[in-house]
């Protein structure tokens, strides 16, 4: 397959021509694709890129992630912007000229108040550049006349470790590889005791051992840059400055487990990596480190295609991307069977992080005891942390496995700190008593996600912000995880507005636990991790806001008329109703 | 001389019961007699789990029994306090996700989910209530379609691709705003081959896929729920041929 093919760059392309997807295209791509027109909709409207409905000339996709997002202290950029502009959230102006969203965090938390338009990331954000930009935009001046530092992101590596400090030069680990035996590599693998650096920590060397076992027509490499995870950004780094040792590491995998095609799935918020990525490839190509004899091996063929998504967090679980690789609506799969033994085309696969093939290059050249000798003996090497909120130097930071939160704050310039998110929304809250725990898969595990709060940010607010990520990024597919998670929303919101009551704070508990244990996958398993631990770690920043009163019902009988004041056209007094003001 | 295999046995609240390979738990349990809560399984078509109402401890963990194989010496829990609290609550859920308003409701008396509703002792819908705007589609001449009634449980997307050697529904949408839609050019059910007589068109464990012009033909009292529990087993056959058309 050529990736140029693919349903999510057609459908892409089509968004960029019409600034929308009609439906004339939508029977169209069904049709050269001899696809049901029903699962090119329901791909259209799974992926937050895409729309029906057209954008504006500019479409401004704003991040809401609580690093790299619009909130910028106590100024709503998004607010100043969509006034400034004269839009409405969500709806495209009358003239076409210009839409706004809101967006997932789009992995720029090192760079401020960030942005995504027509795709690219604009970084930096004030009040000052956004009056700056609308100018602009009022002035119909295209991207390409914008100031082009407003677009330069520049990656700011504050300490470099076993991975970072020496880099590997293209083609080092297949040879060594080569000279080892592939059986060797996977034992090398294997005795270096790596574990997936996407959060989960599964081995890395029972992983590829199982695939390389597991019988099929084809075996697959798939490399997940579908780095999703609000607060993470270290593999925006690694695309940008270590392509080849992540193809290397996916070469090597190939050749181990015997696989011919490879797929390196990006995330879309990352698109403007694409042009580099295909660089590099092209020039492995021409080196011979990819594609047919591989370094003059006969039988070790392999190539790999890129495969852009569109904006869902959820294909960065491993069974959603491939079903998204393989053109559809991004729904976890039911495990088992694994992707190792079924999964892309229902074929054995490998899917791994993109540090993680980065570190199996690494110790392919320089074996086992090189990576051990660094990190725990659970956690053995290195991680690759994104450090950002509130510090002087917010960025990548390499540690050995280990370190204590304590210390990471100490480097980055942290002070005053209330709390910490390691590992993203999905991950651990961490308040002032815990600054003596280690990362690490024995005690705080982390994707690479690592925000800092200090004691001035609204906890609660944070926390909404984290449930409100969940909400808008469950697929759909289970009912505790579709309609819990809305409902923490609304719960949590409840109490923030101070209309909460001690019975809705037990509920929220409750349900909770309902999406925690009943949901389909690790989305849902985790949804509710900022809520439980906030009611654990920062209980009183719940009850300060509980009401005395009994009960205040959920419905509220004002709001339910404003669709009848919206047609009416009216907002007087008489159309108002005051429901139990106190 | 062959020596017959000690049957393999999984254990569900106690009591031991056989399964043959390939079977999931949901099968061996329903093979013997064992009722597990299911809203969006069918014997006989692809189980997906969606609904979660049938999730099980299995050594401790839990698990929907409908997609889980059974393995040998599982120690299963079923009928307990917190796997029916949990199942009522994702009940409720399914209530005040959409509009439901049983007293008006054609379904009435036959619907699976208001029966599950009465199993499992749910009295109040507990949640607020989200009352979405949902389109109905009452294109079809003899089939409609009111999506304020559906849960989303994709009995007939897949009854239509694996029974009816159709493909007439689909889901579309993300999360909350996940919708059923219809695989034809104007997305209208009109458009589509569907007929009164496929189990796509009978199999909807709501009201939200309804044969037209048999308002009310067994009344209240007489109909399947009036009659039946839920828990009886094998009750998905009769709830799908009770279901009348014309063309019967």
């Amino acid at each position: 397959m050529s990736d140029r093919l693919h349903l999510l760059h057609i459908l892409h392309e089509l968004q960029q021509k019409h600034r929308y997807i009609p439906e004339e295209s939508i029977r169209d791509v069904a049709a050269r694709f001899n696809l049901p027109i029903s699962q090119i909709r329901a791909v259209v409207e799974f992926y937050a890129f895409f729309s029906t409905t057209p954008c504006g000339y500019y479409h401004i996709l704003f991040s809401n992630c609580t690093s790299c997002g619009y909130q910028a202290g106590d100024t709503n950029l998004l607010h100043l912007l969509t006034e400034q502009l004269g839009v409405r959230i969500a709806q495209t102006h009358a003239d076409r000229r210009v839409s706004v969203q809101e967006t997932s965090c789009i992995g720029m938390c090192d760079h401020g108040a960030s942005l995504l338009i027509n795709g690219l990331p604009l970084i930096h954000l004030d009040s000052e550049r956004i009056t700056q930009m609308v100018g602009l935009i009022e002035a119909e001046k295209p991207l390409s006349e914008w100031p082009s530092p407003w677009f330069h992101i520049h990656d700011q590596i504050h300490k470099r470790g076993l991975l970072l400090k020496e880099d590997i030069s293209a083609g080092d680990g297949l040879r060594a590889m080569l000279l080892r035996g592939r059986d060797e590599t996977l034992t090398e693998i294997s005795q270096s005791k790596l574990r997936g650096r996407g959060g989960a920590g599964f081995s890395t060397g029972l992983k590829w051992r199982l695939c390389k076992q597991a019988v099929g027509k084809a075996h697959y490499v798939v490399c997940n840059a579908d780095e999703g995870e609000p607060g993470t950004f270290k593999d925006r780094m690694l695309l940008q400055q270590h392509a080849d040792a992540m193809f290397e590491g996916m070469t090597i995998c190939a050749h181990v487990i015997g696989a011919h095609q490879g797929f390196v799935y990006l995330r879309g918020e990352y698109r403007y990596l694409l042009p580099h990525l295909q660089t590099v490839l092209v020039r492995r190509r021409g080196s011979g480190l990819l594609g047919t004899t591989i370094l003059g091996q006969r039988g070790f063929d392999f190539d790999i295609d890129i495969v852009v998504g569109a904006g869902a967090y959820i294909c960065g679980e491993e069974s959603a991307l491939i079903e998204s690789l393989e053109g559809k609506p991004g729904i976890p799969r039911s495990r088992p069977p694994f992707p190792v033994t079924h999964g892309y085309l229902g074929q054995p696969t490998v899917v791994n992080n993109v540090e993680t093939f980065i570190a199996a290059a690494h110790i392919a050249c320089k074996g086992a005891t090189w990576f051990t000798s660094v990190g725990t003996t659970a956690s053995t090497g290195s991680k690759l942390l994104s450090i950002s909120g509130d510090c002087t130097s917010p960025g990548i930071y390499e540690y050995p496995f280990g370190v204590t939160i304590q210390q990471i704050l100490q480097d980055c310039g942290a002070s005053n700190v209330q709390a910490v998110q390691v590992g993203g929304p999905s991950g651990t809250l961490i308040n002032q008593t815990a600054l003596h725990r280690r990362i690490g898969f024995e005690d705080v595990s982390t994707g690479g996600s690592f925000m800092i709060f200090n004691e001035k940010r609204d906890m609660l607010a944070i926390i909404h912000r984290f449930t409100a990520f969940f909400a808008h990024e469950s697929c759909g597919f289970c009912t505790p995880c579709r309609v819990g998670t809305t409902l923490l929303r609304k719960g949590l919101h409840k109490i923030i507005v101070g209309q909460g009551t001690r019975y809705d704070m037990a509920e929220l508990q409750h349900m909770c636990e309902l999406i925690r244990r009943y949901s389909h996958c690790g989305l849902g398993h985790t949804a509710a991790n900022p809520i439980l631990d906030g009611l654990q770690h920062f209980s009183q920043a719940f009850e300060q806001r509980l009401t005395q009163r009994d009960f205040i019902p959920h419905f509220d009988l004002d709001t339910a008329l404003e669709a009848a004041r919206q047609m009416t056209q009216r907002n007087d007094e008489g159309a108002h109703l005051d429901q139990g003001a106190e | 001389m062959t020596t017959e295999p000690e049957p393999k046995l999984i254990c569900i609240d106690g009591q031991e019961i056989p399964f043959q390979h390939g079977q999931t738990i949901m099968d061996a349990a329903l093979a013997a007699g064992i009722y597990i809560p299911h809203l969006c399984h069918f014997p006989g078509i692809t189980p997906q789990g969606n609904c979660k109402l049938c999730t099980v401890e299995v050594n401790g963990k839990p698990l929907t029994a409908c997609t889980s194989p059974a393995a040998d010496g599982q120690q299963i829990r079923n009928n307990t306090t917190e796997l029916n609290e949990a199942r009522k609550a994702l009940t409720q859920m399914l209530f005040m996700e959409g509009n439901h308003i049983c007293p008006s409701c054609e379904k009435t008396g036959n619907c699976p989910l208001q029966a599950m509703a009465y199993h499992l002792g749910m009295l109040h819908g507990r949640f607020p209530a989200q009352y979405p705007l949902r389109q109905v589609d009452a294109s079809h001449p003899t089939i409609m379609l009111d999506r304020d009634r559906c849960i989303l449980c994709s009995l007939c997307v897949r009854a239509s691709r694996e029974v009816d050697g159709k493909n007439v529904f689909a889901i579309a949408g993300r999360g909350i705003h996940a919708s059923l839609i219809v695989n034809t050019s104007s997305g209208k059910l009109a458009d589509s081959d569907i007929e009164p007589s496929d189990l796509a068109a009978k199999i909807c464990p709501v009201g939200a896929i309804l044969i037209k012009e048999h308002g009310y033909d067994a009344p209240i009292g007489r109909r399947i729920f009036d009659q039946h529990k839920i828990s009886e087993i094998g009750l998905e056959k009769e709830i799908v041929a009770r279901v009348k058309s014309d063309d019967q």
